[in-house]
């Protein structure tokens, strides 16, 4: 045999087991016509595998239905249900292998349909990367604000725009440029680790897996060179520890195994793992898989653990990192995607699958629903079909997670309605609402009422809202300054100063307004475990976040002080010149002037009316905290009297 | 998990484990269709590996035509006597009485009574509540958007109006009494992966699959093998020596059969590189019309 066919032959056989990187799955989307089935045709027709029976069946297919005349319809290939086909619009996630002889991949191609953005949040649930398709001619539409915010949102972390039909706009740099430079505005905030722009042509072949001649000004890879070499993995083997356990082996009385995928982390013999509910410790002692015992196990490897002490550990129980364990909680903040024809019903008990664990759940509060084009909050009292939203879950019992942000799997749920079965909703946690159980026991030594008691205090959270310029920051300096004389241990946490610190990194998009205000949240709560009486300044213009704040604190705690100053009156005062930029149109969303401020509804406490004074509004803070005896009642207090 | 497999198959390896534990665990009477043919015994390499050192903890179900290739039944009897499995044959005996046959009746009527039919008897029969298939989302257009674990009615009838949405690795496992849920672990493989990791992981196939002179005639432009005196002949036919192997098994006479040199596992997977028809070019049924896949699996054909 001649030696250099041998080679090429050799060549091809050792690439499967050879590719570098490893499988790809990714995800197209984009609106209808955009191209994705097409895309997707091309990208197996470039890798041959379209067989010729399958080509013959496309031909006759391509008269029958198609819609681009003489030519092979590739969208046709794809496209799979009857149904779809005669209507023209992909109405299903249609999951497609196929791979070069550098990579292997597995694409999602989901429908970009309005109504259908359910089956888009499945796609990419499973994926690492989002192709996202756009229209040459068309350039951005909402569709694709809201493709991205989904892609964003369920954590994909890596984005390619694909600038379809760029032959129909004459292959012009300029219509490009300016797409990609919109996209990357818009999508600035959702902060992708890597957003490329690649000009392409589905029909024609035009940059996919060969650089087009046609495009001389567009100097980066083909789409496939460039699918080929991203390096997606988000290292999940750098995470602490996690394997939720599937399934006890138990063939033998001698043998008690406990079966599982990794979630995250690795783990080898001789490891100290901790059962994340109960808190019970113990080690690994073989890692067994049918191809014998493993020194260590990684990410993603579906292994049977057994361990050095009989632990109760069950179907549902969580293996993590003693040092780095998973939250525990009964009630928690998520984003929910609603599934469903049939609204969420708030109240209503639905069956969380979280991990290998179903529990009984429900969404006790909708705190407002995310416009996904647009990023706006809206209040919301329930979610429909296709509508995602932020909200507040109870569960029968505490579970063990993680924030979705830092684990894709173990802060992932599913919502099943009990009487249909159906998915309801898909879930994507945020963080715990409550510590529900003490598994660090020792922490509890001291706790937080006795770290009061020894200041004399309750602690508590003066929380004062409103508009810009209407005097919180100077009330809430007075009534520290005058609670300090007292003898009253405080905090004043400021929003310009926190935002200058600890929040340093956030912006004003509505997220990050959101996080902004759970960061003060939490410190808030850790001065209140303290036994601090904390004073917050903060505009906090949604009802949503401020009720999220009171959640997270004990029953009693939060003590919401709207300072209600006539808009008129601030923008009259303007300490900082803002109203003026804001009105010019030089700063947006300004609270008051382009973005609503929700008043509360049921504050305990509403100053700033009228023509009082800074010093009496203080007074009246200081008199609310006597009466209800979170600070002790001074006799030689009268400097201080109103 | 071992070092002969490639990171993609090993990708698929523990994905596969983990549907085929989750099923396990969460229904009460799962049942493995094996169908003989590579795939099942890929499906099947894996269920063992999954519950290692521990045995299979469900049975398994092969629904028998009796058309089968007599090569395909002494193979699965001496897979299952080896590793001391738990097998159900089912046939269907009205089918049978009704003289139903692929020559006789046509592959779509033999197909529907044989297969489709005589499954649901099975499922119905022994109440199982989740059944393992071998199928890949790479076969056929209509699979592409099959789920993972696909619900079916009472009646066994698959809806793809009313599929569940499949996210992350959770699945929905609930269904009411009566319902079932198919479950494919190998959707995300694809012909080529199976092949290779049927050779890396050395799983032993049906000879059938290898080329070897067998006696064949020309039906409609297919190679048909003459495995027993069933197959009427044309008058002055004669089967003719060919060498020949088959790319997926089902009933014989209605298995189309490729002029082939590949012996080996690397044989055929050299040969798949160079190959420029689908695998499921071979199989009869599939012919009909387009769209004739999707319809069969909504009657509940798998």
């Amino acid at each position: 045999m001649n030696d250099a066919v041998e080679i090429e032959i050799l060549e091809k056989r050792a690439a499967p087991g050879g590719k570098a990187l490893p499988t790809l799955r990714f995800l197209t989307c984009g609106s209808v016509d955009d191209g994705k089935s097409t895309l997707i045709g091309r990208l197996l027709y470039e890798q041959q595998l379209i067989h010729e029976d399958q080509l013959a069946a496309l031909e006759r297919d391509s008269k029958k239905h198609g819609t681009v005349g003489p030519n092979i319809d590739f969208a046709l290939l794809v496209d799979g249900l009857e149904a779809e086909r005669e209507q023209g619009i992909t109405i299903d996630v249609a999951y497609r292998a196929f791979s070069t002889a550098n990579r292997a991949f597995i694409v999602a191609d989901t429908p970009g349909h309005e109504q259908y953005t359910r089956n888009m949040a499945t796609g990419a649930s499973n994926s690492d990367l989002a192709v996202l398709l756009i229209d040459s001619r068309k350039g951005l539409l909402s569709q694709t604000h809201r493709h991205a915010t989904i892609v964003s949102l369920l954590g994909i972390r890596h984005v390619v725009l694909a600038v379809n039909k760029i032959d129909l706009v004459g292959y012009d740099q300029a219509v490009f440029e300016k797409i990609a430079a919109d996209f990357a505005a818009f999508a600035a905030p959702l902060e992708f680790a890597t957003c490329v722009a690649i000009p392409i042509s589905a029909r024609f072949g035009d940059n996919i897996s060969q650089s087009s001649q046609l495009t001389p000004w567009y100097r980066g890879p083909s789409l496939v060179a460039y699918l080929e070499t991203i390096s997606v993995e988000e290292d999940r083997s750098s995470l602490p520890f996690r394997m939720p356990v599937q399934w006890v082996n138990r063939p033998h009385l001698d043998f008690r195994g406990f079966c599982g995928t990794i979630a995250s982390g690795e783990i080898r013999p001789g490891d100290e793992i901790v059962v994340a509910l109960s808190g019970k410790l113990t080690r690994v002692e073989r890692i067994l898989t049918a191809d014998g015992d493993l020194d260590v196990a990684r990410t993603g490897d579906s292994v049977t653990l057994t361990l050095a002490d009989a632990v109760d550990i069950g179907r549902g129980s969580v293996l993590a990192a003693p040092q780095a364990r998973p939250d525990v909680a009964d009630q928690l903040a998520a984003n929910l995607i609603w599934m469903s024809d049939e609204k969420l019903a708030p109240g209503r008990s639905y069956l969380m699958k979280i991990g290998t664990r179903t529990i009984p759940v429900s969404v006790t509060k909708v705190n407002y629903r995310l416009d996904v084009t647009t990023l706006a909050q809206h209040p919301a009292k329930t979610l429909g079909l296709n509508e995602v939203g932020f909200c507040n879950l109870a569960a029968t019992a505490p579970i063990a997670f993680d924030p979705y942000a830092e684990n894709r799997v173990t802060g992932a749920f599913i919502l099943i309605d009990r009487f249909s079965n159906a998915t309801a909703g898909a879930g994507l946690i945020a963080f715990g609402l409550r510590r529900a159980t003490n598994i660090h026991p020792q922490d509890l030594t001291i706790v937080k009422e006795a770290r009061a008691r020894i200041k004399h205090q309750r602690p508590a959270v003066l929380w004062f809202t409103g508009l810009p310029g209407a005097g919180k920051s100077t009330v809430a300096n007075l009534a520290e300054q005058q609670l300090h004389a007292r003898g009253v241990h405080t905090i004043l946490l400021d929003g310009d100063n926190i935002r200058h610190g600890l929040n340093k990194d956030l912006g004003f998009s509505a997220a990050d307004r959101l996080e902004n205000i759970r960061r003060v949240g939490e410190v808030a709560k850790l001065m209140t475990d303290a036994g601090l009486i904390v004073l917050c300044a903060f505009i906090s213009p949604f009802a949503a976040e401020r009720q999220m704040v009171r959640d997270i604190l004990a029953p009693g705690e939060f003590i919401e002080i709207f300072v209600d100053t006539p808009i008129e009156q601030c923008m009259a005062r303007d300490p900082k010149g803002l109203y003026k930029k804001a009105l010019a149109g030089e700063i947006k969303d300004f609270t008051g002037v382009d973005q609503v401020y929700e008043a509360p509804k049921t504050p305990e406490l509403v100053l700033g009316q009228g023509d009082a004074t800074p010093q009496q509004s203080s007074a009246r803070v200081i008199a609310y905290l006597v009466e209800r005896s979170y600070v002790e009642r001074f006799d030689d207090s009268g400097d201080w009297s109103i | 998990m071992n070092s002969r497999v490639s990171p993609h198959l090993r990708q698929l390896e523990a994905e596969a484990i983990f549907i085929i534990r989750e099923v396990a665990a969460e229904f009460a009477r799962p049942v493995l269709l094996y169908s003989i043919g590579k795939d099942s015994g890929v499906m099947l390499h894996l269920a063992q590996k999954a519950f290692y050192p521990g045995k299979l903890p469900f049975p398994l179900l092969h629904v028998d035509t009796t058309w089968k290739f007599k090569e395909m039944i002494a193979f699965r009897d001496a897979t299952a006597a080896r590793l001391g499995l738990d097998l159900i044959v089912y046939t269907n005996q009205e089918g049978l009485r009704r003289g139903i046959s692929p020559i006789a009746s046509g592959s779509a009527l033999h197909t529907q009574v044989m297969k489709t039919e005589a499954l649901r008897q099975a499922l119905d029969k022994y109440r199982f509540d989740a059944a393992f298939g071998g199928a890949r989302r790479d076969e056929e257009k209509s699979r592409a958007k099959e789920r993972i674990f696909s619900h079916r009615s009472a009646a066994h009838a698959w809806d793809p109006r009313n599929q569940r949405p499949e996210l992350w690795r959770l699945f929905n496992t609930r269904i009411k009494p009566g319902e079932s849920m198919r479950v494919f672990p190998l959707s995300n493989w694809t012909e080529q992966d199976v092949w290779e990791y049927t050779a890396a992981e050395s799983i032993p196939v049906v000879p059938l699959y290898f080329a070897k002179e067998r006696p064949v005639v020309d039906r409609d432009g297919m190679l048909i093998m003459v495995d027993d005196e069933r197959l009427p002949l044309k008058p002055g036919e004669k089967p003719r020596l060919e060498r020949v192997r088959f790319r997926t098994l089902g009933c014989y006479p209605l298995s189309g059969a490729i002029r082939s040199d590949a012996a080996t596992l690397d044989d055929i997977l050299a040969e798949m590189h160079d190959a420029n028809t689908s695998e499921r070019q071979g199989r009869l049924i599939d012919h009909d019309e387009t769209g004739s896949m999707e319809k069969k699996k909504r009657e509940g054909y798998f």
